[in-house]
This record gives structure tokens, sequence and C-alpha cells, in this order.
């Protein structure tokens, strides 16, 4: 995983270096062009990430003990997974409604609570939410691109 | 003497009705945010920043200082009653403050922690409202140059310092100057590195960057290691306090040390953590009791909570007279400024006295704040403990989501944001640091800035950072730093060889 990690710099870097030379690495008429800065910002990246690969590549003891086993991976990715879903939904179908799911069914599934306490709390936090920032603060949250399930209520 | 009848004037500004009720509410909801894994006081500033556009800056940046205090006292609770350290400075009070809890001693432990870290702060704010302006004066002077110089040491000196691979702090320190290019070139106007997409186009926002790194990767850190959080019972009795109160002055060395350690490492941006961990190391070498730290000796919860407070508060030194943050939370707050327009640095002061004054003013009232706020409340915040994760995790995640959605109003950064999540867990499973990469993130811009106005100054040449004293001196130390894990290396070869 580390000399994966480095490999991702080293090609990170190439990609800004591309992009630095396309823009003009060099000396302008009116002193460093634009991406002067950044190309050599992204050549210390690379060269710093050479290193850690090589010594990573040379210390391959370290490497044998797996990067994360597979119980906690799973762990991490029932976080990660729902998440994702949520971040999707808020898009979609705005946040409050997307929130409710998400921490009912994060409750529910994970933490196998019974259904009506999962409601509660996932209602409980919407709500709280809402009041928060539409009524108190008056800072506008994403209603929903594709829908607005709050429409029903009369909140557009 | 100036200072003084400025810091009163500071005192009128913040001593407004409102302004007394946003401290205690910042206190609170900052030892929330403390006690609360998976936020911390950097993501906790960044995530509740959007609330505060509304109101008047002196009473934002009060606030959300204050929200600053609060997190640091707040990680000293969950450390002494659950042994899991809220943040990571206060791994460090585990040690000692874990083993007095279980021994019936929370309350002992809790006070001592508690006191000793409005001891630190407290003396980090007196050497801010006599050495800030000081140096904000002396900065005035500075020019392009001077200013590439000491964002050098900055950057150099988070290689010298960090305990793992110099080559990794660098990496994550480079990958935030890069993206911190991504989006409008300030000089020339032209787009960088947006490779046609029209979101990036906005570039980078590091409160983006602040939410998932710390909050996201956090929280699926915590996942990985299934927490269950089982604490020793809390309740601070009047008596307890007094008590503990009165043998506290005995252990005085301890602290003025600590509070030293603090102030260097917090104005070199060395940090809290690593303030917490040299104040632990020094008390145990250098007590009398030395030998019994580790199994409940008061003087090690002293010595890390002093030391971090102090470190944390002096992080705000450099912000606020350089406009160089020292921590990453000391980053947001300078991001917070510039959301109201204000330029910190050393012109801050001459422009805006007002408001540093009103600042520095209540940094003394805010801790006060926090004091009295933690001494009652611990039994309420420690029950926040008991709340189940799987409650805790999809909360903090949708509250992650709207802080990162309220920053610029794009679908795109809560995308942003959890990728960044990803990135900060797999940088904490390698041990690349994450706080230089959120440095660069914030001053890339303006280290960017000063180095091609030095660049035109010279006309190319990199002489320019070596042409006199003042900043010759500068930017060699910064070399120094950056050579130091290299220098220390044969240093360590020659005595091994010698011995």
């Amino acid at each position: 995983m580390d000399m994966i990690t480095a490999a991702l710099f080293i090609v990170l870097g190439a990609i800004f270096m591309y992009g630095s030379i396309k823009l003009g690495n060099g000396w302008g008429s009116d002193g460093p062009e634009a991406g002067y800065f950044p190309f050599y910002i992204s050549l210390i990246m690379s060269a710093a990430s050479a290193v850690t690969l090589y010594k990573a590549y040379a210390d391959k003891s370290e490497e044998e003990e797996s990067f994360v086993d597979k119980g906690p991976f799973k762990q991490v990715l029932s976080v990660l997974l729902p998440a994702a879903v949520f971040v999707l939904g808020m898009q979609l179908i705005g946040i409050y409604v997307s929130a409710f799911i998400y921490i009912a069914v994060f409750m529910r599934w994970l933490g196998k609570y019974a259904l009506w306490k999962s409601i509660v709390v996932g209602l409980g936090v919407s709500v709280a939410l809402f009041m928060v920032f539409e009524i108190w603060f008056q800072v506008p949250l994403p209603h929903g691109a594709l829908f607005n399930p709050l429409a029903i209520v009369g909140v557009q | 003497m100036e200072e003084i009848s400025a810091l009163f004037q500071g005192f009128a500004v913040a001593l407004t009705p409102f302004n007394l009720l946003l401290m205690f509410v910042g206190v609170t909801l900052g030892v929330i945010i403390g006690v609360l894994p998976g936020l911390g006081g950097a993501n906790g500033i960044a995530i509740l920043l959007p609330l505060t556009f509304t109101m008047p800056p002196t009473s934002a940046i009060i606030m959300l200082s204050c929200i600053y205090w609060g997190a640091l006292f707040g990680g000293a609770i969950t450390s002494i009653l659950f042994n899991i350290p809220g943040e990571p400075w206060s791994v460090a009070t585990t040690f000692d403050g874990y083993p007095m809890a279980r021994e019936g001693k929370a309350g002992q432990a809790l006070t001592a922690a508690f006191t000793s870290s409005f001891v630190g702060a407290f003396f980090a704010i007196v050497m801010i409202t006599f050495l800030a302006p000081l140096i904000a004066k002396f900065a005035l002077e500075f020019g392009p140059p001077e200013f590439f110089s000491v964002y050098l040491l900055t950057f150099c000196s988070f290689v010298g310092m960090s305990k793992g691979s110099p080559f990794k702090t660098i990496a994550s320190m480079m990958l935030g100057f890069a993206l911190a290019t991504v989006g409008m070139d300030t000089v020339t106007g032209q787009l960088r590195l947006t490779f046609g997409s029209q979101e990036l186009m906005r570039g980078f926002d590091f409160l983006i960057a602040v939410i998932g790194l710390f909050g996201i990767g956090e929280i699926l850190d915590s996942m990985e290691e299934g927490l269950q959080f089982k604490g020793a019972a809390a309740k601070i009795r009047r008596q307890v306090v007094l008590e503990t109160w009165a043998t506290l002055p005995k252990y005085w060395a301890t602290s003025l040390r600590s509070c030293l350690i603090g102030c260097w490492m917090g104005i070199t941006p060395g940090g809290a953590t690593p303030a917490s961990f040299m104040a632990y190391g020094v008390a145990k070498r250098v007590s009398k009791n030395g030998d019994k730290f580790g199994k409940g000796e008061i003087e090690g919860v002293i010595a890390p909570e002093t030391a971090a407070h102090a470190a944390g508060t002096a992080a705000l030194l450099p912000m606020l007279s350089l406009g160089i943050p020292g921590s990453p939370t000391a980053a947001v707050l300078l991001g917070g400024l510039l959301i109201w327009g204000l330029q910190p640095g050393p012109l801050l002061f001459v422009e805006q006295s007002d408001f540093v004054w009103g600042l520095i003013a209540s940094m003394y009232l805010g801790n006060i704040a926090g004091l009295i706020v933690v001494l009652t409340c611990v039994p309420v915040f420690a029950s926040i403990l008991r709340i189940p994760f799987s409650i805790i995790a999809p909360v903090i995640l949708v509250v992650c989501a709207v802080g990162a959605y309220t920053v610029g109003n794009a679908s795109f950064d809560v995308w942003l944001m959890l990728i960044f999540g990803v990135v900060g867990y797999v940088f904490k499973k390698l041990d690349y640091p994450m706080a230089p990469m959120v440095l660069a993130l914030v001053l890339g811009d303006r280290a960017e800035d000063s180095f091609r106005q030095s660049m035109l100054m010279s006309g190319g040449g990199l002489d320019i950072f070596f042409s006199n004293y003042l900043v010759g001196g500068i930017s060699g130390l910064a070399l120094l730093l950056l050579l130091w894990p290299l220098i220390s290396k044969v240093i360590g070869k020659k005595k091994a060889a010698a011995a």
C-alpha cells in the first residue's frame, strides 16, 4: 500500500507537471509564467515520492503485514459506501430526506436498533437541521435537483 | 504600555452581552466537538464557519475562537474518563489521567487538567498581547523576499520537526501546494490545471479538505477500530476542586516549563501534539517522581495539558502578526478572517485594531468562560460519549456534509469532501502528516505570490533570499531545518561510532 500511494503521488505529480508545461513553466516577458511554480512543486512531490517508493521497495518486510484486515476493511466500507449513497441522495432529493433515510438505515443496519428508534433519531436530526439552517440562520441547503420531496409540505 | 490601553479597549469591544453569550455558546460547542470522536477543532470550526456569516466579524471570530478553546478543553475529558484522546494533543494526557480516574481520582485529574490548560493558555495570551504588536510592527518593513523566507521557514520546520519520514512530509506538503494552484491564477488570470473541468475552476477550498481529512478520515479510522466506550463516572465536587487547586502551586516549575515548551512549539508550527509529548517527556525526566509517571501521577496530567494549550494558543501569534497560522485550526480561523475581508498580517494591527484587540481580549475572557463551563458540566459532556457510535457516526457525517456544502453552495464539494476523507484515512494509516498539506493549501497562493514577486525583483535569481542579514538569516535557518533530519542522522552516527 505504501508503494501504491507513493506511485500515485508520482503519477499525480506527472499530471500536474504536464498541465504546468502546457501553461508555460518558464520565464515569460513579465516574469515567471503561470506554470512555473506548480511545475517545480510537482517535481519536488514526485521526487520525494520516488524516494518513498524506493524505500518501501527496499524494505519489503513492512509491506508484508497487510494494510488493513478484511474485517475492519468491511467496517470501513460499510461507512464509506452508504456515505456515498447519501451524498448522491443529497444532490438528487435534497439533504433533509436523505439525511433521515441515511441515519435511520445506518442505525437499523449497523446498530441493530428497533425500527421506531431509528426513525425517531433520523427524523429528529433532519428536523433539527432544517430548523437551524433554513429558519434560524437562513442558510439554504440543497432541496433536491431531481425532485424536491419537501414540496409536498410546501417548502420550495 | 500602549498595549495595555489597547487591550482595555479590546475588553470594551468583547464585553457586550451578545459577545459574552457567544463565548459561552462557542465554548460549549467546542467542548462537544472536542469530546466527539471524529470531530476536532479544525473541522469543527470549518463546519460551523457558515453559521457565523450573518454576525459582525468581531463577534464571529470571538465565537470561532471560543470553539477552539472549548475543543482544547474537551479533549482532556475523554482522555481522562474514557482513555480515548478526543484530540491528538490529548494522547499524552491519557498516560496518567486515565490511571488516576481508575483510582477514583477523576475529579482531581480533571481539575488539574482544566486548570493547567487554563494556565497554559493564559501564559500564551499574555505573550501574544505583548509580542504580537511588536512582531507586526517589525513585519511592516517586510518585502516579498522576507515574507517568502518566513513561509519557507514555516514549511521547512515541518520537515525538520516531523517524526516520520521527511519525504512523506514533503510529498504531503507539495500536494497541498499543487492543489492550491488549481483554479484561477491570481497574477495572470489564467485558468490553471483545471483540465477543462468547470467544477475545478473555483479551485480546492481548504475548508473542504479540512472537513474531509480530519472529519471523514477520522470516522473511517475509528470505524476500523470498532470503538466501544466504557468510562469512569465523572462528578466534580467543589471540595475536590478546591483541594486540587491548593496542591497545584507545588508544581509551578513543571507548569512554567510546559508553558515555555508549548509557546515555542506553537509559534514554530510544531503544533500542540508534539508540544504535549515533549512537555510530558521533559517533566518525566526532571521530576522527582519520574518513575511514577504513567501510573497516575498528577504532574503527568499537568505537563501535557499546559503545553498543549499554550501551543494551541501561541499558534495564533504568527497568524495575527504575520498572517501565517501555526496550526491547522489557526489556518481555519485565518480562512474565516479572509472570508470577512480581513487580511491577517502586520497591517491588521494598524487597520483593524478594534478587531484585533477585541479578539485578544476575548481570548482572556473565553478561557475563563471555558474553565467555568468545563468545571460545571463535565457529567453532561461525558454522557455524550455514551451515545453509541452507530448513531454518532452517521450524524457526524451528515453534519460534515452540510458544512462542506455551505462553504461554496456546491454539491461537487461534498464529493470532494468524501475523496479527501479517503485520502485522510490512507494518510493516517501510512503516516503521512496532514497538517503540512492543509497549511500548504491555505498558504499556497500567498507563498507563490511572494515568490513570484521576489523573482520579479531579482530578475530570476534565487540570491535575493540571501540579499541581506534578515532575509538571509531566516532563509538560512529554514534550510538548516530542512536538512535537520539528515544532520541529526550524521550526528547520531558519529556518536554511535564514538561509543
